[in-house]
């Protein structure tokens, strides 16, 4: 059997005196659909930013496809085929929308400027709804927009790997199915998604398999059923 | 511009400032050309690193005054030719440039400018106790007695600074167009994103202050013909850094021409205050253009002109 795409063996990542990640071990499948929840502050975006390389961890190693990729920075990283979008959308402000797109097609893709990536940009906004907005400023775009580009900049990546922090935050329902929808036809196409989410609604019926961080301890994983039937995971949400 | 036009349009330029040296006797308009010549110089090296990258260097009479002592040292040892020296200095000051890199650019910001600001200490107190160059009391300088094609020397150093500050634009304005400039800019924009991006934020960044403390050094290395006589406190004047920010503030830094067009404003009004008004009051006309300029517009002239004509298409 092939190697999971993503091993996460031992995280470990501390501010000061404060534990953001204790010894977090997750594997994720090639192909697979894989819900990260738990509650505000319990190391989910920690664990992103060790994934993606922009904290280095204070222990444990990250294995992707096989090899180690613990000490690589990050733009590497993104080479290799894992893409993120941020929590707070960070879009490249004195950029155009199509400018920004073209960042990740020439830096991570590799595409060179030429009709290509025009083709490939086109196509990319008109997935996840922007095409009109193409040659806007990206600093004029409202907050959706702005998370709709995060996640069009992330696939300009070509991902292997997708990484989705909250993209759906602040998002309408009809919105956040379109999202889910984007998300499902990548996941068809063989990118593996990490959905990273406060909505349940969408993790629940997004993915295949959830885990549940809590004060950076993986306290549950499984079929998002068992998740809900977890008393663990109600506890930390809810209280005793 | 039109892109085809830059080209044919700088050649032009530097067979125009040759004609000129042919026909002009006064010496004096190539005396105050070449020191606003040599502005456009600086404030488009300073825009490589801090308008496109936007990191600011507070150091830029550094790597000036590296390349100018640079050649102090070659004529004294070896009495080499111009080309030489400029080649030289632009090498050195490079090197600088990427040393500063790696021990500056994990800072951000203000750090970074005081960084900078620091170096042009150390690099100033370095030239100060070296004898060989002059040290603290300067030192002489002769210019070649004779130069081919021209009838004087200024005229000629007139005309090498054209040509460096055409170069110059040149390599901002490719940099600016290509996947660098791209890099850079989201860099600029937001480092974190950048890197996860796929940009090798730290790589580029290196060449960016790489580049730019080259064009600085290149910008230094006639200067001492053109003083004859170069001292630590002059090389190392404080107005060059300022005066390397102003401009592109002034012009705006988004794209290659606002530092040309804020060199040639606030080096003409320099020149032309110096002489009609006083010497001493060339700092303040700069501070109080960057007020201005810093409150009014923002993005410099060339970004007010542009969003007056966005503005004007709309109506």
């Amino acid at each position: 059997m092939n190697p999971p795409l993503l091993q996460i063996q031992d995280m470990t990542k501390r501010f000061g005196g404060f534990t953001a990640l204790d010894q977090v071990t997750i594997e994720i499948a090639r192909g697979a659909r894989f819900g990260l929840i738990g509650p505000n502050g319990s190391g989910k975006t920690t664990l992103i930013n060790c994934v993606s390389g922009v904290l280095a961890p204070d222990g444990g190693t990250i294995r992707f496809d096989g090899t180690d990729i613990t000490t690589l920075k990050a733009h590497r990283r993104t080479r290799l085929g894992i893409a993120r979008g941020f929590q707070i959308p960070k879009p490249f402000a004195s950029m155009t929308v199509r400018e920004n797109l073209a960042v990740p097609l020439e830096y991570a893709a590799g595409a060179r400027i030429g009709p290509g990536i025009e083709d490939e940009v086109g196509e990319i906004l008109a997935m996840v709804g922007l095409e009109e907005k193409a040659e806007a400023n990206a600093a004029g775009l409202t907050q959706i927009e702005m998370r709709k580009l995060e996640l069009a900049r992330a696939l300009a990546a070509k991902p292997v790997l997708l990484i989705s922090d909250e993209a759906m935050a602040g998002l309408s329902s009809t919105e956040v199915d379109d999202i889910l929808a984007i998300l499902l036809i990548l996941n068809e196409r063989g990118i593996t998604v990490i959905m990273i989410e406060h909505i349940m609604r969408a993790v629940m019926r997004f993915s295949e398999r959830i885990a549940v961080l809590d004060a950076g301890r993986k306290i549950a994983e499984g079929t998002p059923e068992e998740i809900l039937r977890d008393a663990g995971v109600e506890r930390a949400y809810l209280g005793e | 511009m039109a892109a085809k036009a830059f080209w044919p349009v700088a050649i032009a330029l530097i067979l125009a400032a040759i004609g000129l040296t042919q026909l002009l006797a006064n010496e004096y308009y190539f005396f105050a050309a070449y020191v606003v010549l040599q502005f456009v110089v600086l404030a488009t090296a300073w825009n490589i690193l801090g308008g496109y990258t936007g990191y600011v260097n507070f150091g830029s009479a550094a790597f000036f005054a590296v390349g100018a002592y640079c050649s102090v040292a070659l004529i004294k040892a070896f009495d080499a030719p111009l080309p030489v020296l400029i080649l030289a200095a632009g090498a050195v000051s490079g090197l600088i440039g990427l040393a500063t890199g790696y021990l500056t650019l994990r800072l951000k910001g203000v750090y970074f400018a005081i960084a900078t600001l620091a170096l042009a200490i150390v690099l100033e107190t370095f030239i100060t106790n070296w004898d060989f160059v002059g040290g603290a009391s300067g030192t002489f300088v002769l210019r070649p007695k004779e130069v081919w094609l021209f009838d004087s020397y200024i005229k000629f150093l007139f005309a090498v600074m054209m040509v460096l500050a055409v170069a110059a634009v040149g390599i901002a304005r490719s940099i600016e167009r290509s996947k660098l400039g791209r890099g850079l800019a989201a860099i600029r924009d937001d480092e974190v994103a950048a890197e996860c991006m796929g940009v090798p934020t730290l790589r580029l960044k290196l060449l960016a202050t790489t580049i730019s403390g080259t064009l600085m050094g290149v910008a230094g290395a006639p200067y001492p013909y053109y003083v004859t006589y170069l001292d630590p406190l002059s090389a190392f004047n404080l107005s060059y850094a300022v005066n390397a920010i102003a401009m592109p503030m002034i012009g705006g830094t988004m794209t290659w021409l606002g530092p040309v067009v804020g060199a040639l404003l606030l080096g003409t009004a320099q020149q032309v205050a110096t002489v009609t008004i006083s010497s001493e009051l060339n700092l303040l006309i700069v501070g109080v253009m960057l007020v201005g300029f810093v409150i009014l517009a923002p993005e410099g002239i060339v970004g007010l002109v542009r969003k007056t004509i966005r503005r004007g298409r709309r109506r």
